[in-house]
C-alpha cells in the first residue's frame, strides 16, 4: 500500500500545485493593488487620501480623495442592509420554520433563487427604466437616480443571500427546544422570539455580514443608478458614487495620478469585503465547530 | 400572578407576526415578477433571427429605421459570439483547476495550508468583481498592449475558480470514506481512486457547481469592460477586444435609440442564466437521488 | 368526579394515512401517582402521551378523535397554550436550553408565556424549583451559567424544575431516563416518588422494571391498541392477557 503511495506521489504534487494557484491568485490581486496604487498614496499621504472630500480632475490641479467614496458605499450598504433585513428574515422564517418542507416554500424558494440569479447589469436597467421614474414622479428629486434609488435595487439583490443562509440556521434549531418551548405554552411567536432566534442568532448575524459584504461592492446596478459625482452626499436622495461606481464609471478614461487613485479606491475596498468576509465565514465556522 | 396572561393578546400576537412574515415574503417575491414581466414584454418585439444573426447596428442607421417605424437592424451577434468564446476558456482555464483544487480541500481537510487556502478561496469568492477586472487590466492588458478576449476570460475565470472549487469540495465531502477505502484495497493508486473512483461518484455536484459558476459570470460586466473592452464586429480572434451581451447591454443601456436592442439583449441573457440555474437545480436533485 | 384527574375516551390518533396510530384508549389517570405506559416501540405510547397535551396540534398531518378531560373538562376545547401550561412535559433528552442559563432555564416558561416577575419572585420560584428536583444545593452557585455544562442526569433535572415551576397539575414524561446512566435514572425515580404528591405524572418507560419500582398503576398497549391497564403489581404478577404476558416475558418488543 505504502509502495502505491510513493508512485503516486505524482498525483500529490499535482494537487499540490493546482492548491497553489488560490494563493496565488489572492496574492497578485493584492500586489496589483498595492503598486499601482503606491503613486496616490505616496502623492497625498495615506491618511490624507481617507480624509480628503476633493475629486478634482483638472490636469494642473489634481487632487482626489476617497472621503466621498467611503460615505457613498457605507450609505447605500447600510440602507441596502436596512430594507434587506425584514424582507430576508421574513423570508429565512417562511421556508426555515412556518412552511418548512411544505410545497409554499419550495416556491418561495425557488423564486428567491431566481432572484439570485438576475445579473446586475439588469438589475441596474431595471431599476433605471422603472424604479427611477417611480422616484422622479413622487417628486423625491428631480433625476430620479441616487442613493436611495440605488439601495432600493441593492437591498432587492442582497435579499436572497441573506434569506437563504439564515434559513438555513433558523432550520438548524432542534426540533426538540422548540417542542420544549411549546410544551410550556408557548405561542409559535415566542417560540420564535425566545428560542428560535436566539439559537440560530449568530447565524442569523453573519448571513446579514455576508449580504453587506455583496453590497460593498456591488458594481453595475449602484453605477448605472446611484448618478456618479463626486461630492460627499448629503442626504439619501442625494446623487453619489461608490468606491466600486466610481472605479466602473473613470477608470476606462483614467491615467496617471488619477488611475493610481482609482487603483487606491480599489484597494480600499478590497480591504473592506475582505474584513467583512472573514467576519462572517469566521462566526459561520465557530458556529459550526460549536454544534 | 397567573391573572397577568392574556391568552388573546399572546394569540393574536402571533397570528399578527406570521400574517406579517407572510406578507413580507410576498412583497419580496414580487420584483422578480416585475423584473421579468418588463424585460419580457420589452424585449420580445425585437427577438427575431437577425438578432442572433447581425452585429449592433451604429446609432445612425438605428436612428433611421426608427424614424420609418421599422425594427432596429442588427443584432447582438458580436454580444453572444463573444460571450461564448470567453464563456468556453473561462471553463477551460478554471474547471481543471478548480476541480484539483477542490480535491485537494477535500483531502487535506485539517492541514494547516488547507485551511489557509479555504480561507483565501472566501476571500476570491468575495473579492468585487471590478476589483478582479482592474487587477487583469493591470497583469494582462498593460503588460500585453491590448484589450482582449483572453484578458476578459482570465478575469472571468478567476471569478468562476473560488465557485469551482468550493462546489467540488463539498461534492467530495459528500461522499463516503469507504468509497476510497475499497477502492485502495483493491490495489487502485492514489491518482486512480481520485481521478476514476471519487470525482465520477461526485460528477453529478460538480457538474451542477459548475453551471451555476457559469450562470454567476456570463451575466458578469464589471470585469470584462476594461480587459476585453468590447467590439462592434463578430470575430474568433482571442487576442482582440471582444463584446459580451451583458457587456452590450452596459454600453448602451442609455441610448434612447438603441434601447429596445438592450431590452432585447436582456431578454436573452435572463432567459438563458434562468435557464442554465434551473438546469443546474434539476440536475443536482437527479444526482442526489 | 372521584379522583381522576385525567379521563381519556375513545381516543383515535392516525399520521396522514387511514391508520390508526392509537385505537380507541379509553382510560382514568388517577390523581397525584405516577401512571406508567409500556408496550414495545411503534406501539403509540408515546403518540398516546402527547395527545394529553396537545403537542399533535403543532403538527397538522395528525389527525386526533375523542375527548380528554384535565378535571372535568375538555382539553380539547380549551386554548392548546393553557392545558400545556397545566400540563408540563419532559423529554427523553435532556433539553435545557442552550441559550439560557440555569436560573433562565428555570424561569422559561415565565418568559415563554410572557409574564413579567421582579427579582424577588424570580429568586424565590428558582431556589423551590431547583431545591424540589434537588439540584439547588449542586448549582446554587452556578446559577448563571448554561445548563449545557452539568451532567445528562443534572440536566434532565433541571428540564423537571423547568416543567415544574409553572406549577402544573400533570407532568408527562416521555421516556425520561432512556438517556440517563443507571445512577442518575434511580436518582430520577427517587425524586418522581416524592413529586407524585404535587403533581400526576405520567410515564412512558420501555424498561419494565422501571414501572414496577415506581408506577401505581400501569398501561400496556400493543399496536396502537390498550390491551391492558390497571394496578402495576397486579399487571406484572398476574396479566389478563395473552400479549401482555409474552411482553413481560421478553417475547415482544
Amino acid at each position: 500500500m505504502y509502495n502505491i503511495f510513493s508512485k503516486n506521489q505524482s498525483f500529490k504534487t499535482l494537487l499540490n500545485i493546482s492548491a497553489g494557484i488560490i494563493p496565488l491568485v489572492c496574492s497578485g490581486i493584492l500586489l496589483a493593488l498595492v503598486l499601482n496604487s503606491f503613486n496616490a498614496f505616496s502623492e497625498f499621504g495615506f491618511f490624507n487620501f481617507l480624509s480628503s472630500k476633493e475629486w478634482n480632475q483638472s490636469p494642473n490641479n489634481e487632487s482626489y480623495g476617497a472621503l466621498p467614496f467611503i460615505s457613498g458605499t457605507l450609505l447605500t450598504t447600510a440602507l441596502a442592509l436596512v430594507l434587506c433585513i425584514p424582507l430576508s428574515l421574513s423570508v429565512a422564517l417562511f421556508n426555515g420554520e412556518y412552511y418548512k418542507g411544505k410545497t409554499i416554500s419550495n416556491v418561495l424558494n425557488t423564486i428567491v433563487d431566481l432572484l439570485a440569479g438576475i445579473p446586475s447589469v439588469i438589475y441596474g436597467l431595471w431599476g433605471f427604466y422603472v424604479l427611477r421614474p417611480v422616484v422622479m414622479s413622487l417628486g423625491l428629486s428631480s433625476q430620479g437616480s441616487g442613493i436611495l434609488v440605488a439601495s432600493v435595487v441593492l437591498a432587492i439583490m442582497i435579499v436572497p443571500y441573506a434569506a437563504s443562509l439564515s434559513a438555513e440556521f433558523i432550520k438548524l434549531v432542534p426540533k426538540e427546544y422548540k417542542e420544549s418551548a411549546y410544551s410550556m405554552g408557548a405561542t409559535r411567536f415566542e417560540v420564535i422570539r425566545y428560542v428560535i432566534f436566539p439559537m440560530a442568532s449568530s447565524g442569523i448575524f453573519s448571513s446579514f455580514i455576508l449580504a453587506m459584504g455583496r453590497a460593498l461592492g456591488e458594481t453595475m446596478t449602484v453605477t448605472m443608478l446611484i448618478g456618479n459625482t463626486n461630492q460627499m452626499p448629503q442626504s439619501l436622495l442625494d446623487t453619489g458614487n461608490t468606491l466600486a461606481s466610481i472605479v466602473a464609471n473613470q477608470f476606462g478614461e483614467a491615467d496617471g495620478l488619477k488611475l493610481s487613485s482609482l487603483f487606491a479606491l480599489a484597494l480600499l475596498l478590497f480591504i473592506i469585503t475582505a474584513i467583512t468576509n472573514l467576519i462572517g465565514k469566521i462566526i459561520i465556522k465557530k458556529k459550526s465547530i460549536s454544534k | 400572578m397567573n391573572n397577568t396572561i392574556n391568552n388573546t393578546r399572546r394569540l393574536v400576537t402571533s397570528r399578527g407576526i406570521h400574517l406579517l412574515v407572510c406578507s413580507l415574503s410576498i412583497i419580496t417575491s414580487i420584483p422578480l415578477v416585475f423584473i421579468i414581466g418588463k424585460v419580457f414584454f420589452e424585449g420580445i418585439h425585437n427577438l427575431n433571427l437577425q438578432f442572433i444573426t447581425k452585429p449592433t447596428p451604429n446609432t445612425f442607421n438605428a436612428m433611421i429605421a426608427i424614424n420609418n417605424g421599422e425594427n432596429i437592424p442588427g443584432g447582438i451577434a458580436n454580444g453572444i459570439v463573444g460571450s461564448f468564446i470567453m464563456l468556453i476558456l473561462a471553463s477551460i482555464i478554471a474547471i481543471p483547476i478548480g476541480i484539483l483544487c477542490g480535491t485537494y480541500l477535500a483531502e487535506n481537510r485539517h492541514n494547516k495550508f488547507a485551511k489557509c487556502i479555504s480561507y483565501m478561496t472566501d476571500l476570491l469568492q468575495g473579492t468585487p468583481s471590478i476589483i478582479i477586472g482592474i487587477v487583469v487590466y493591470a497583469w494582462v492588458v498593460i503588460p500585453s498592449h491590448g484589450y482582449s478576449a483572453i484578458a476578459g476570460s482570465i478575469a472571468l475565470a478567476v471569478m468562476m475558480l473560488p465557485l469551482i472549487v468550493r462546489s467540488t469540495e463539498e461534492a467530495l465531502k459528500m461522499l463516503p470514506d469507504s468509497l476510497k477505502e475499497s477502492s485502495l484495497a483493491l490495489g487502485g493508486s492514489y491518482g486512480k481512486t481520485i481521478l476514476k473512483v471519487l470525482l465520477p461518484s461526485a460528477s453529478g455536484s460538480i457538474f451542477t457547481g459548475v453551471l451555476l459558476a457559469v450562470s454567476r459570470v456570463v451575466g458578469e460586466t464589471a470585469p470584462i469592460t476594461f480587459t476585453a473592452l468590447g467590439c462592434s464586429m463578430v470575430h474568433w480572434n482571442i487576442d482582440q477586444p471582444m463584446s459580451s451581451i451583458p457587456l452590450l447591454i452596459w454600453q448602451f443601456y442609455n441610448d434612447p435609440i438603441l434601447q429596445p436592442l438592450v431590452w432585447s439583449a436582456s431578454l436573452f441573457l435572463l432567459i438563458f442564466v434562468l435557464f442554465i440555474n434551473i438546469s443546474a437545480k434539476i440536475i443536482n436533485n437527479k444526482s442526489k437521488k | 368526579m372521584s379522583n381522576n384527574i385525567i379521563e381519556i375516551k375513545n381516543l383515535n390518533i392516525s399520521y396522514s394515512s387511514n391508520v390508526l396510530s392509537v385505537k380507541n384508549v379509553n382510560a382514568n389517570i388517577i390523581k397525584n401517582e405516577i401512571t406508567a405506559i409500556m408496550g414495545p416501540s411503534g406501539c403509540g405510547k408515546s403518540t398516546l402521551l402527547r395527545a394529553i397535551n396537545r403537542m399533535h396540534d403543532l403538527y397538522n398531518n395528525i389527525k386526533v378523535d375523542g375527548q380528554i378531560f384535565l378535571n372535568g373538562t375538555d382539553i380539547m376545547k380549551m386554548q392548546a397554550i393553557d392545558v400545556r401550561r397545566k400540563i408540563g412535559m419532559v423529554f427523553q433528552r435532556p433539553n435545557p436550553f442552550p441559550n439560557m442559563s440555569i436560573a433562565e432555564n428555570v424561569l422559561a416558561g415565565y418568559t415563554l408565556n410572557g409574564l413579567h416577575l421582579n427579582k424577588h419572585e424570580k429568586a424565590e420560584i428558582i431556589e423551590r424549583c431547583l431545591k424540589s428536583v434537588g439540584l439547588w444545593e449542586e448549582v446554587k452557585d452556578v446559577q448563571t451559567k448554561k445548563g449545557t455544562f452539568l451532567s445528562g442526569g443534572q440536566q434532565q433535572r433541571l428540564c423537571i424544575a423547568r416543567a415544574l415551576a409553572l406549577q402544573p397539575e400533570v407532568l408527562l414524561m416521555d421516556e425520561p431516563t432512556s438517556a440517563l446512566d443507571p445512577i442518575a435514572t434511580a436518582r430520577i425515580e427517587e425524586l418522581l416518588l416524592e413529586l407524585k404528591k404535587d403533581v400526576s405524572i405520567i410515564i412512558v418507560t420501555h424498561n419494565m422494571g422501571q414501572a414496577k419500582r415506581i408506577a401505581y398503576n400501569s398501561m400496556f398497549m400493543y399496536l396502537g391498541e390498550l390491551i391492558e391497564y390497571g394496578d402495576t403489581q397486579k399487571l406484572f404478577n398476574n396479566p389478563m392477557h395473552e400479549q401482555t404476558k409474552s411482553y413481560l416475558a421478553g417475547h415482544v418488543g
